[in-house]
């Protein structure tokens, strides 16, 4: 799951960013840290940082975990619901990932200087963002599947130019997820091709319908265009970034029009044309104003999995005190 | 392997101590994936206690078959080389040529030994 921390950064926080470095000695080793970049040298948790390039990771990454673990809630909603006891297994590993692809990110932030702590406080309290695509509600069994294809597909797109990420910890962490997300889009697009090719009249629109909802968000959740992405340069310029939104929503397009083909449903763009020319296809204007609408707060589930996850987290609070606890009664027990 | 071992762990006390803030302590993870390799770093991850640490690295790192064996250790009883003094630790190797076995030219008919 993809993180769109680059372009949702509060005003100030942006600005705060692009504070000028103090002395001769921070210029100095700044200088220092461009030339390592411009090397393609790899940064571990503990070499030096420019404080802009560790808060611009800070907020990527940990939103990028947020990303994965709310990602469980519309998937969640299935695994009660899921047609057989296949799908069922299947689902359950996919959720199951995700919540282990938060775990990896989550300790990669933690090598920066924060806590597990106030990574989840930060996302509670509606400080910290996480993908826009959560917030889209999963209302059939072939959302399931779309999430699947698009979603994930989207996902790895987004997230294989981030194993070559400048900040190790993080490359690291994606290296990990990636190998395990292939299986994600595979068993989606199955699960979609199983209802296409056996299934009922009815199924069959299922799967349109579902497509038809999930396209335009999955466009969005590459960010907004690059005219309008003014963080993206610094990142680019930094390796935290490697390849555009523009140019990555592009790949995806070009990728997913022909699968869709595959699939037998189209895809909801009057304005979606192989274009001879730039051997690409063309696409229709993304609705803007409603990637922002979800962004910031206003989406048809964004309440939801904020109160879902804050639920969970209140009331695991027994668990793990009593966890605690026991440790240190075993502790004391072994000392005696 | 030390991603995690840096002044972060700080504020932790001594082994067992939970964090002041109630937090599960930070383990790092190593994973020997098959039998005749050596266990390697593979990530970190917060449990309360050494069996939950183990459990907890089994169902994060291994759920592919990626390993036969597991290792956590807490992060706080890590102890890592500084990098600010990484120059003077690793550099001066890069002189002792004559501990590498190609700095020493023989003949042809021997040079395979």
């Amino acid at each position: 799951m993809y993180t769109q921390a680059m372009d949702t950064m509060s005003k100030t926080d942006a600005a705060e960013l692009k504070k000028p470095v103090r002395s001769a000695e921070d210029l100095a080793r700044e200088e220092r840290f461009e030339a390592r970049i411009d090397a393609g040298d790899f940064i571990e948790a503990k070499d030096w940082m420019p404080e802009h390039y560790r808060k611009t990771l800070v907020r990527q990454i940990s939103q990028h975990a947020h990303s994965e673990v709310v990602g469980m809630l519309p998937e969640g909603n299935w695994i009660t619901r899921a047609p057989t006891l296949k799908r069922k297994a299947i689902l359950l590993a996919k959720v199951q990932d995700e919540a282990g692809h938060g775990l990896y990110l989550y300790a990669a932030a933690e090598t920066l200087g924060v806590s597990r702590d106030q990574l989840y406080d930060a996302l509670h309290t509606g400080k910290a963002k996480y993908s826009s695509i959560f917030n889209y509600p999963t209302l059939t069994w072939a959302d399931v599947g779309v999430i699947g294809w698009l979603v994930d597909g989207a996902a790895i797109m987004n997230q294989v130019p981030l194993c070559r990420c400048s900040y190790a910890p993080y490359a690291r962490a994606m290296v990990r997820v990636c190998r395990e997300e292939s299986f994600h889009q595979r068993q989606g697009f199955e699960s979609l091709l199983v209802l296409m090719q056996q299934g009922t009249e009815a199924q069959r629109a299922m799967v349109q319908d579902a497509v038809n909802r999930w396209w335009w968000p999955s466009l969005m959740m590459f960010g907004p265009p690059d005219a309008n992405s003014p963080n993206s340069e610094q990142s680019m310029r930094w390796g935290i970034k490697r390849i555009s939104n523009d140019a990555l929503r592009q790949k995806f397009v070009d990728a997913t029009a022909d699968q869709a083909k595959v699939l037998g449903v189209t895809l909801p763009d009057p304005d979606l044309k192989w274009n001879e020319e730039r051997q690409s296809y063309d696409f229709g204007a993304i609705d803007w104003d409603e990637f922002w609408r979800v962004v910031n707060g206003d989406g048809p589930c964004n309440r939801e999995r904020l109160a879902a996850r804050v639920q969970a987290w209140e009331e695991g609070a027994w668990v793990r005190e009593a966890a605690l606890a026991h440790a240190r009664r075993q502790a004391l027990k072994e000392a005696a | 392997m030390s991603d995690t071992t840096k002044a972060e762990g700080g504020g932790r006390g001594a082994t067992n101590a939970p964090t002041a803030a109630g937090e599960w302590p930070l383990w790092e993870v190593f994973v020997r994936s098959k039998a005749g390799l050596d266990h390697k770093h593979c990530g970190s991850l917060h449990a309360a206690d050494a069996p939950m640490a183990i459990q907890m690295a089994r169902d994060v790192y291994t759920r592919r078959q990626e390993g036969t064996s597991i290792w956590v250790v807490r992060s706080d009883q890590i102890v890592a080389s500084d990098p600010a003094e990484k120059d003077a630790y690793f550099d001066p190797m890069a002189d002792k040529v004559y501990r590498h076995p190609t700095f020493y030219v023989l003949p042809k008919s021997v040079d395979h030994m």
